[in-house]
Parts: structure tokens; C-alpha cells; sequence
């Protein structure tokens, strides 16, 4: 309960002085947290901040039941710390992270090895040593970087029994850019660029995040309507990926009317925002301040009537797919991932609430046009392949009713205003030794940016994670006890950001 | 009763692939300009508005020359068009954009406006690949907008299959490599490995503006800046991400497929 913390608290997308945290040593830090966690509090954040005098470790926290954010640090050090991952393991590749990026050893952590990290002779990630069953009958199987089809890289390591597998390690790293690391000292004049491709099928997701995170420094937000086109974007994003996850779930069994008329619809969507904005992925839409396009009303028009024909098409492939009793064979107790094992890794998104948890940010945390409109949170029970395909239909039904709803009311007004300078030593419209928390539900799930300024109001740590992030644990859970050859299929059904993940 | 349901809606809806390249091409969306035209004479003097405003340093301007946009490092945000006061770069409209040479990309200098169209592959290749390509495709550092908008040709609308490309999974099927992304430090191994693994001889293709120069992480140190920092590149594919008609205009152009600066009929 938020009401009893010692961490301090906040709302989604705004801000607070970054002397307001409670500061605590190293160890009680970690017992404070697990302490909000054990409450029923959710890790969405766990970085390092360095400093003159070591590093710091901070927590961003949510509790979902009371709609609100919390934070917390500790005091800088170096070396070790007792480990949160031990008794919660949602922190476990956050902490191997921190280890990687700030040399701070959680001490009790049971898997410690590298995340992006390149390798000595700088061509590859360092993966480390991939955990081993032994036996006779035991075998293992390689799988990536480079994937069969057209998809970003990874390694997937299985420890197989004949066709079962026994265990699942996902090595990723392969995709790392430099995209987080590369915001220190800014924003600069790609920062916004590079956010819009931190996740490329993600760019609204990811620019309303950064956008809101600016906007909280300045003390400010965009202009309503701005807010309302944000809203639409994020939908069409989420219509578009979804659509293409059925198609693609489709396909995976060879159930190929719904995957050849999805991967045409996607399409569909995919245009809905380029009409919106000229590019399929909504690049140069979002900026800090508001929208950079608008939806005049003969443009609305279009995209209503446009958007009306793909929600129809949409409901008719589906229903194929719901209707063909060997798709059902297939989907059902395909990869499942239980609700205490969704809770303990922390999922989120799709595979969170097909385990039955009620958990959205569009819901629990609600920012911008999402205070004055909602859906209603799609969940569905199971957590196995079923599940998650189902939650990505019904989430399909309620963003397409959504915007048609939203399309026919429009708010009036400018959809851009340029940010406010507060008081700063510099005229930068950043507040200075700030902290600043934008989650946003994304297609995949919550998507968290969090910035610190420095004194001068440019960005002294920048942390983004991908919803990702929390979930590639989930795949590897859902693949133990299951057919090798039903990896695609389980795969398919979480369809993770590599790029999101590797940063 | 699905089986009955899809059969009738496949008989209503009838054709769904594009009448292009023997139709017309699909129409670009109104706001997305197409390629750039750059006219660096009408550059007024010191004037530097558009370099200041190029979220990827993809605009130069020599001492006492004019401008040179370089289409390659460009992710079309458009910032340059809204800086520029004498409208010295402009939006075409045209969707193809790709080219066989890197220095083919830059734009501005009297008489190098506009792009100059990608020529067909040599005689010899043309006969090998032709009628029958085989492309392995790597990510390497791509933000999944390029793969997915290379991926999108497969579906019914593009049909990418009807000009006998088709996208295999092993290098050892393939007559080449498309890429996407800077090239991310961590998959240069593994890019490496994918190439020599193709049997000779064997083409390289590199979509979008990350694999031609980087993208929006162009000058970070954990990429390589583009994928000719690695392989020979034959077709240089601008965009970010490129949109799949540009994408599939650069296949068929390198094939031969289409006539240059026309689109006469394509020979089946």
C-alpha cells in the first residue's frame, strides 16, 4: 500500500526535485524495496546513477491498485551489495545490468553474466557461459543471431531431452547501439530521432514517453489536442502490431487465410498512420511540446471511413481463426507461463494479462488524453499461447472501437506549444537536479523512461526500459516442459524487441 | 463453418496484389514527400539554416560552395525543408530513390539535384539472378521498422514472390545479403560469418538510412556506421524506413526490371 511507504511518491509523467528521494545505504535500500515489492508494489525501473562518490542505485516503483509511482535511492558506493533479485526475482536482469554498467555486484544474484556487453575482440556480445543439463540424453540446440526469417538477431540456447525442452537461455546483446548510453549530457539534436528507433515498430510508444518526460521537466504539458493525436497514434500502433501477431500466430500453425488477410490489414493500419503523418511508423509525429502533424477533418474523415473497412476486415479474419478447432488445438496449453510466475518475473503487456492480471498503464497509471478517455483492460486467463492471442483480439476490439469513438469527438485547440524555460542557470526549459517518470502502455506492454537532469538541466543519467525487458524471462519460462518444435509458435505469441531490449 | 467463410471471402475480394509494375504504383501517403531535390544555387550566401537543424549531419556545406545533401545519411524528418528560407530543398514526391553507388546519394552540386536512378547489374549477373533471386536477410542493429517494412513484400498486396524474389533461411541458398541497420559492433561477427557463407558470386543490398551510413546512430561507438564499413554494397536503398514500394522499385531496378527514368511494362 502506497499509503504506508517510505519511497517517495509521484504520478505518472511528472517530476519531482531529485533531493526528494529518500536516500538509504546500499543494504537498507535493498530491504526497502523488497519491503514494497513483498506489498505488492511492481519494479519498473532499477539503474545506477554515478557520481563523484560512487554509485547510486535507484528504484522507480508502481503501485497499480493506488495509481501511483514511488521512488527511492540509495547512498552512492562501490563494490557489493546484498542482492534483490534473491528473494525477487523481477530485479534479475536489472541488477545484471547495474553489475555490467557500474561494476556494483549483487552479491546472492543467481545467474550474474553479461547483458550488451561487447566481447574482448569487440564483434560479438559477451554471452558468458550458458547454463548446461547434464546427461546421456541430453542435447543442445543453438539457435541465432542471424534467424531464419526476416528478424532481428538473438541467441536462443535449449537443453533438450529428445523433442522436450528442458530449459530455455535467451542471450541477447546483438542489437546494442548505444541508444541509452548516448543520452548523457543531452537531449541532443538526434536524441529524438534515436528515441523514435529504440524500438522501431514502437515509435509512437517510445516518443510519447521522452515527449512526456520533457514536458514534466518544464513543468508543462501539451496542448489537449495534442495529447488526443497521441492517443490515436499509440491505438494505430497497437492495431497494426497486434494484427500482424495474429497473422503471424496464424501462419506459425499453417492456418494461412487469417495470415495472408492480416498481413494485408496490417498494412492498412500501418498507412492510417501514414496518413496521420506521412511515415507507416510515425516518425516525426511526436515532438516535446505536442504533435508535429494534424488531423484536419477531411483527413479525419478519411481515416474514419479507412479505419472503419480494416476494423471489419479485421473482425472477419479473426474469426477464422477463432472457429478452426485445429487452431484452438494448437494455441491451447501451448507455452504456458502461470499467474504467480507473471507476477514474480514482473510481465507486462499482453503476456501479463494472459495470465489474468490486471495490468495496463492506460489503466492504472493514466497520462495525457488517457485521464479523459479509456478502454477497458483486455485479460484473459490461461497464460499459454490461447491466452496471449486472445488478449491481443480483444485488445484489437476495444483500441478500434476507442478511435472510432475518439475520431468523432475532437478536441479543438493548437497541438503545439513550444516548452517553457523555468528558472535555470542556462536558459534550457529543463528543470535542474531533477527527476522526471513517463510510463506509457505501449503494444508490448509498459514502456518506462526515466530522466535525471544535472544542474544545468541536461541529462545526467537517461534510463529507458523496453517492456521487453521484463518479458524475455517470460519466453523462457513458457518454452520449459514444451516441443522444440513449438518454439516459433511461442515466440510469436510474446514478439519481443531485441532492439528495445538491447538498447 | 470457416472453410465456406474464406472461400466466399476469397472469391469477393478477388486479386489483391497491386497492378504495379504493370499499373500504376501505389500512391506515396500525401505527407511523406517522396525523395529530395536539392538546389544548391539557390543556397544564399553563409547561409547554413538546414546543417544546423540535421538531427544526422547529413547536410555539408563547403566554403563557398553550395550545399550537398547526402540522401543516404538522410532519415527524411523534414527539419532541413522547414529551416530552408529560398526552398533549396524540396520534396519530390517520387518513391524511387535507390542507387548502385554510395556517391550517388549526394545531391546539390548543378546538375546533381536529383537522384541518379540505380543501373541494372551487369549482363552476366542479370542472367544469374535475373529471373530467380535468393536473399538472405540480416538485421544488424535494425530497429525491426526496416525488416518490417522489407517483410511487408511478402504479403498478398506486393507478392514479392511474382518477380522471382524470395527470401531463404541459410546464407548457403542465397545469392545475397540484405541489410538493415548501422551495423551494431556486437552482430559484426556474425555479419561477417552470413557473408561468407554465401557462395560466390554474390550481391549485398543495404536498406535504409542505418545501413547505408548509421541512421540516427551514426558516430556512436557501438556501431560501424553502415554495412559497406564491412561488405562490398551493390544497392543502396534510402529511407527511414525506406517505404516497401522504394524498396521493391531498388530490387527490380537492379534486376533490370524496370527501364530507367520510365515505367514501361515489365517483361513477364
Amino acid at each position: 500500500m502506497s499509503s504506508e511507504t517510505s519511497f517517495a511518491l509521484l504520478a505518472n509523467a511528472t517530476s519531482l526535485p531529485w533531493a526528494a528521494l529518500p536516500e538509504w545505504p546500499a543494504a537498507e535500500f535493498v530491504r526497502a524495496t523488497a519491503a514494497e515489492l513483498d506489498r505488492g508494489a511492481r519494479l519498473c525501473a532499477w539503474f545506477g546513477v554515478p557520481g563523484d562518490a560512487g554509485t547510486h542505485l535507484v528504484a522507480i516503483i508502481a503501485f497499480d491498485a493506488d495509481n501511483t509511482l514511488a521512488a527511492a535511492r540509495s547512498a552512492p558506493f562501490a563494490g557489493h551489495y546484498p542482492s534483490l533479485t534473491a528473494t525477487h526475482p523481477q530485479a534479475h536482469l536489472f541488477e545484471r545490468e547495474v553489475w555490467e554498467q557500474h561494476g556494483l555486484v549483487p552479491d546472492g544474484h543467481p545467474w550474474l553474466k553479461p547483458v550488451r556487453r561487447t566481447d574482448a575482440a569487440g564483434t560479438a556480445p559477451a554471452n558468458g557461459e550458458f547454463f548446461r543439463v547434464d546427461g546421456r540424453e541430453i542435447h543442445e540446440v543453438a539457435v541465432g543471431p542471424v534467424h531464419a526469417g526476416i528478424i532481428e538477431p538473438g541467441h536462443f540456447r535449449f537443453q533438450c531431452a529428445g523433442e522436450e525442452v528442458l530449459h530455455l537461455e535467451i542471450a541477447l546483446g546483438y542489437q546494442h547501439r548505444g541508444a541509452e548510453t548516448g543520452l548523457a549530457g543531452g537531449p541532443h539534436r538526434a536524441t529524438l530521432s534515436q528515441i523514435e528507433t529504440v524500438a522501431g515498430d514502437t515509435t509512437i510508444g517510445h516518443a510519447t514517453a521522452y515527449a512526456s518526460v520533457l514536458e514534466a521537466l518544464a513543468g508543462t504539458e501539451a496542448p489537449l489536442r495534442a495529447q488526443w493525436l497521441r492517443a490515436l497514434a499509440l491505438e494505430l500502433e497497437r492495431l497494426a502490431n497486434h494484427t500482424g501477431d495474429l497473422g503471424a500466430l496464424a501462419n506459425d500453425v499453417a492456418f494461412l487465410p487469417t495470415s495472408a488477410a492480416c498481413g494485408k490489414i496490417r498494412g492498412d493500419f500501418l498507412n492510417l498512420t501514414a496518413l496521420l503523418c506521412g511515415n507507416r511508423f510515425g516518425r516525426g509525429l511526436v515532438r516535446p511540446g505536442g504533435c508535429h502533424h494534424d488531423l484536419e477533418p477531411a483527413r479525419a474523415t478519411t481515416m474514419l471511413e479507412r479505419l472503419r473497412v480494416a476494423v471489419a476486415d479485421t473482425e472477419q479474419a479473426a474469426g477464422w481463426l477463432w472457429d478452426a478447432a485445429s487452431v484452438r488445438a494448437r494455441f491451447e496449453n501451448t507455452g504456458p507461463v502461470f499467474a504467480p510466475q507473471a507476477t514474480a518475473l514482473g510481465l507486462v503487456g499482453p503476456p501479463a494479462r494472459a495470465c489474468g492480471l490486471v495490468r495496463d498503464v492506460r489503466y492504472d497509471h493514466p497520462a495525457g488524453w488517457y485521464r479523459l478517455a479509456q478502454a477497458p483492460v483486455a485479460v484473459w486467463p490461461g497464460g499459454d499461447v490461447y491466452a496471449r492471442a486472445r488478449v491481443r483480439w480483444l485488445e484489437l476490439q476495444r483500441s478500434g472501437q476507442f478511435l472510432l469513438e475518439q475520431l468523432a469527438t475532437p478536441p479543438d485547440g493548437p497541438i503545439f506549444e513550444a516548452l517553457p524555460a523555468p528558472a535555470c542557470p542556462e536558459p534550457v526549459s529543463r528543470a535542474p537536479d531533477t527527476l522526471a517518470v513517463a510510463l506509457v502502455e505501449g503494444w508490448r506492454g509498459e514502456i518506462c523512461h526515466v530522466a535525471l537532469t544535472d544542474s544545468a538541466g541536461k541529462f545526467r543519467r537517461y534510463k529507458i526500459t523496453d517492456p521487453s525487458f521484463h518479458n524475455w524471462t517470460g519466453l523462457a519460462l513458457a518454452l520449459r516442459g514444451q516441443a522444440i518444435s513449438d518454439f516459433p509458435l511461442c515466440n510469436k505469441s510474446f514478439n519481443l524487441s531485441y532492439c528495445g531490449h538491447d538498447l | 463453418m470457416f472453410a465456406l467463410d474464406t472461400l466466399t471471402h476469397r472469391l469477393k475480394r478477388g486479386c489483391e496484389t497491386m497492378a504495379y509494375p504493370d499499373g500504376p504504383p501505389p500512391a506515396l501517403p500525401d505527407r511523406h514527400g517522396g525523395a529530395l531535390r536539392v538546389d544548391g544555387a539557390r543556397c544564399t550566401d553563409g547561409c547554413g539554416a538546414c546543417i544546423e537543424v540535421c538531427p544526422t549531419d547529413a547536410i555539408t556545406r563547403p566554403a563557398n560552395q553550395p550545399i550537398a545533401l547526402d540522401l543516404g545519411r538522410c532519415i527524411f524528418c523534414h527539419a532541413c525543408i522547414s529551416a530552408c528560407g529560398p526552398a533549396a530543398i524540396t520534396p519530390t514526391g517520387d518513391h524511387r530513390m535507390a542507387v548502385r553507388r554510395r556517391e550517388d546519394l549526394v545531391l546539390g552540386a548543378a546538375g546533381g539535384e536529383q537522384l541518379r536512378l540505380a543501373a541494372a547489374l551487369d549482363e552476366k549477373l542479370r542472367k544469374l539472378f535475373g529471373r530467380s533471386l535468393r536473399l538472405r536477410q540480416v538485421s544488424a542493429g535494425g530497429c525491426n521498422a526496416c525488416e518490417a517494412d522489407t517483410n511487408v513484400l511478402g504479403t498478398i498486396g506486393w507478392d514479392l514472390g511474382r518477380f522471382g524474389i524470395q527470401f531463404v533461411a541459410s546464407p548457403r541458398h542465397a545469392d545475397g545479403l540484405l541489410i538493415t541497420g548501422p551495423v551494431s559492433r556486437n552482430m559484426e561477427l556474425a555479419l561477417r560469418k552470413t557473408w561468407d557463407a554465401v557462395p560466390a558470386p554474390k550481391i549485398v543490398i543495404a536498406v535504409g538510412a542505418c545501413a547505408i551510413a548509421g541512421g540516427p546512430f551514426v558516430g556512436r561507438p557501438e556501431v560501424r556506421d553502415g554495412a559497406d564499413a564491412i561488405v562490398p554494397v551493390d544497392l543502396y536503398i534510402p529511407g527511414c524506413p525506406p517505404h516497401p514500394l522504394t524498396i521493391l522499385d531498388g530490387l527490380l531496378r537492379l534486376l533490370g526490371r524496370l527501364e530507367t527514368g520510365d515505367r514501361a511494362p515489365t517483361p513477364r
